[in-house]
């Protein structure tokens, strides 16, 4: 029997995997989020966040941005799985387009006394958090910032009395003059 | 021109507009409007099935023996989840079906209301795409739409689930202009700096091969004519998959046989020795590929597929083409006449005298007997003596459609329907049904297993319901025949669940249907059997008592490369365990 080994390389190397931020753009009908949400879990990729809403009413059209890890053959695995899907008209990785400017937002309740709420403002102040709600026990906070700053916020609130966190998920967009849409 | 009409009635109109003449179904409580809206008129032909997973199996030979996209009508709930099966099947090999089910009423949808079930959740990922139409508005551009999304880009089944109040309320219907989907377009010609890069590299090639699969037989007749010329210009060797099979014909010099697990041996080591891959409408399947770190180390790949996805998927590609393979070849041929390419006839040479010494091993020869009917020369004396009659075959899932595959020789596409990806057991009957309906008067046989046959067996009665004289050919060895195959080289020859216990005797059952039953048990007889089953011309059912122990040759143990093949003389060479060849990691791959 042939026990020819071959110095093909070994397939089962571990690949580096990056950070890819991708901007969908689909048809608002029914089941779309769905479909985008089940091919991601249906063939085992991450989804990191994930951001929707309709941008353009009269056209129906959706812009769902996806933050998602992978190795470079399995990002253009997920771009093309996602191109395959009948309501989605486009894929762009804003990864790869170049610096995309990316944002989240996120609400922050503090809840506590004395040096800790003094604390709490103060590191509000510095990162330039809008202040929406106070009471005498507590604050909720908006930040917004890239996906960094807002996990450093929460990191030192949670310092100071951090009782509950809602985020957004990454809004992004590609630099400089042209449109994706 | 419109129409005021009910959106039952837009259902069976939209049918008859698309061209539709059978349909496979069942009624049920959910579909009765459609049902009735049928009852009136005849251009479109309902074919009742016994179970709705043979109405999408037939459906699926319908449209693989014709061309032509299947159709299927099934109610709510039991009809819809019975469906899945043969939607997943015809998703993984890019059958074009529709499959309209029918739905509780929307203001019923979410209530758990009498056979309720998300269908279009359920069917989602076995689908190409699914609707769920809510208002009449919409139901006229649905319908179309839906035969425009099974057929282009890369084909599929796509479900039309309809509540049963959108049923019966009134609507305006008009032909849309165009069937097209007002976004997508799938890429059908190929970027013709790709296609000269590719051909430029064929011109170069010392080892060259093509190897094709079930995308140019999906591409329609002329793709598979395109590819003959194709191939026969260049002179390079050729293999295909089991979805591709009769897209060559067989009997020509340059056929290599099938590839992969069960494939030659000279189609594998043309495979892995060659220095340019040229994959037209094939996807590197598992089944294929064995292990993908020793696949074709050295070879520079062209890669044809309609369906971008395809791509670099688990092997990567030097020159990618997306496009229909009859699109791509028609450029390859253009561009390869044009620039007046010749293959390097030296190398060539070299290179086929190299593959004629690998086809000399003879790799699908098996010792005969004269007292057990082998399963190998059943389905050569079933080829022998049916070819002239250019059969349309389908067949189950396990050893015999290995067999068929290996011993069947095919000449022409659409006639080989197999489920190649899902391996669904129970495919054959329902799809000898469809296949049999497109080709009232040629002949279809089913190539069988003992086991595989009774999953779908019910379809027998649809076969007589509508005179369909189809040949079912078992090959009973008493045994799930693959399933005890990988027990004995993998599990130490405990054959736990695998033989066909209580198996009913096929002849009366037969019978019992109103069909024929022949059983042919010796090596001597048999001819003269299979003749009488084509003569006749009524369904038959033919139990083909074979070896039991027979096992499936050559094959790539799973973990291995393609120049790691066992032959079928394998054992009596060596007396090794198989079992032992494969190690931990192939054993996973199972």
């Amino acid at each position: 029997m042939l026990q020819m080994k071959t110095h093909y390389p070994d397939a089962h190397r571990v690949e580096p995997s990056n950070r890819h931020t991708l901007a969908v753009v689909v048809d608002n009908e029914p089941g779309v989020l769905a479909r985008i949400a089940g091919l991601f879990s249906g063939r085992g990729y991450n989804i990191e966040s994930l951001t929707v809403t309709e941008t353009e009413h009269e056209a129906h059209i959706s812009r769902i941005t996806i933050v998602t890890t992978g190795t470079d053959s399995i990002i253009q695995q997920i771009k093309s799985q996602l191109e395959r899907l009948v309501p989605v008209h486009r894929v762009v990785d804003l990864t790869l387009t170049g610096e995309a400017v990316e944002r989240e937002l996120c609400l922050v309740k503090v809840v506590g006394k004395g040096d800790h709420r003094v604390e709490a403002m103060r590191l509000a102040s510095a990162f330039g958090a809008r202040t929406l709600d106070a009471t005498l026990t507590s604050f909720v906070y908006e930040l917004t910032g890239t996906t960094e700053e807002v996990e450093r916020f929460i990191k030192l609130m949670t310092a100071v009395g951090l009782v509950e966190v809602s985020r957004t998920g990454v809004a992004a967009m590609a630099r400089g003059a042209e449109g994706i849409m | 021109m419109s129409e005021t009409m009910t959106g039952a009635e837009m259902v069976i109109r939209a049918l008859q507009d698309q061209g539709v003449e059978h349909i496979f179904g069942y009624p049920g409580g959910a579909v009765l409007p459609i049902y009735d809206a049928l009852f009136h008129q005849e251009q479109v032909r309902h074919v009742l099935v016994r179970h709705e997973q043979g109405a999408v199996h037939a459906a699926e030979g319908y449209a693989r023996s014709s061309g032509k996209p299947g159709v299927v009508l099934v109610t709510s709930g039991p009809g819809a989840t019975n469906a899945i099966t043969g939607l997943a099947d015809a998703m993984m090999d890019s059958i074009p079906l529709v499959c309209i089910t029918g739905q509780v009423p929307t203001h019923l949808i979410g209530s758990d209301a009498f056979q309720e079930c998300d269908t279009v959740g359920i069917t989602r990922h076995c689908t190409k795409h699914n609707y769920l139409v809510k208002s009449i508005e919409d139901l006229p551009r649905v319908l179309h739409e839906a035969f425009y999304v099974a057929q282009n880009g890369r084909p599929g089944p796509v479900v039309v689930d309809l509540p049963k109040d959108i049923q019966f309320k009134t609507g305006t219907y008009a032909r849309p202009l165009s069937n097209q989907h007002k976004t997508y377009r799938p890429t059908v010609k190929g970027d013709m700096n790709h296609i000269r890069a590719a051909i430029e590299l064929m011109a170069n090639a010392k080892r060259p091969v093509f190897y094709t699969g079930g995308g140019v037989i999906n591409s329609g007749p002329h793709a598979a004519t395109l590819l003959r010329e194709l191939v026969k210009l260049t002179g390079f060797p050729i293999t295909s998959t089991l979805m591709g099979l009769g897209a060559y014909p067989a009997s020509d010099r340059q056929w290599l046989g099938m590839l992969g697990m069960h494939g030659t041996y000279e189609a594998n080591l043309a495979m892995h020795e060659c220095d340019v891959m040229i994959n037209v409408g094939a996807r590197f399947d598992d089944r294929i590929t064995g292990r993908l770190d020793a696949f074709s180390p050295y070879s520079k790949r062209i890669h044809v597929d309609i369906d971008p996805s395809s791509i670099n998927k688990t092997v990567k590609v030097d020159i990618p083409i997306v496009g229909d393979c009859a699109h791509v070849l028609e450029d390859m041929v253009r561009l390869w006449r044009q620039e007046a390419h010749r293959a390097d006839k030296v190398e060539l040479k070299e290179w086929w005298s190299k593959i004629e010494g690998w086809r000399a091993r003879n790799c699908l020869a098996y010792k005969n007997s004269k007292e057990t009917i082998k399963p190998q020369y059943a389905i050569e004396r079933l080829y022998e003596l049916t070819k002239d009659r250019a059969p349309y075959v389908t067949t189950e899932v396990g050893q015999h459609q290995m067999w068929a595959a290996q011993y069947f020789r095919f000449e022409d596409p659409n006639h080989w329907m197999t489920s190649g990806g899902h391996g669904t057991m129970g495919y054959g009957l329902p799809a000898a049904v469809g296949a049999q309906l497109a080709h009232p008067d040629s002949l279809v046989i089913d190539i069988a297993g003992e086991a595989s046959i009774q999953m779908m067996l019910q379809e027998m009665s649809t076969a007589l319901q509508y005179n369909l004289p189809i040949k079912v050919f078992i090959l009973n060895n008493e045994y799930m025949g693959m399933v005890r195959q990988w027990q004995e080289l993998l599990h130490g020859g405990r054959y736990s669940q695998s033989y066909s216990e209580s198996l009913p005797d096929f002849v009366k059952l037969a019978e019992a249907y109103g069909a024929v039953g022949i059983r042919c048990e010796k090596p001597g007889d048999l001819d003269a059997k299979i003749m009488e089953m084509i003569n006749v011309n009524r369904p038959v059912i033919f139990d083909c008592i074979v070896d039991k122990t027979e096992n499936c040759f050559p094959m790539i143990p799973s973990g291995k490369a393609h120049n790691e093949m066992l032959l079928n003389d394998y054992l009596g060479e060596t007396g090794t365990d198989i079992g032992s060849v494969i190690d931990e990691k192939g054993k996973m791959l199972v």
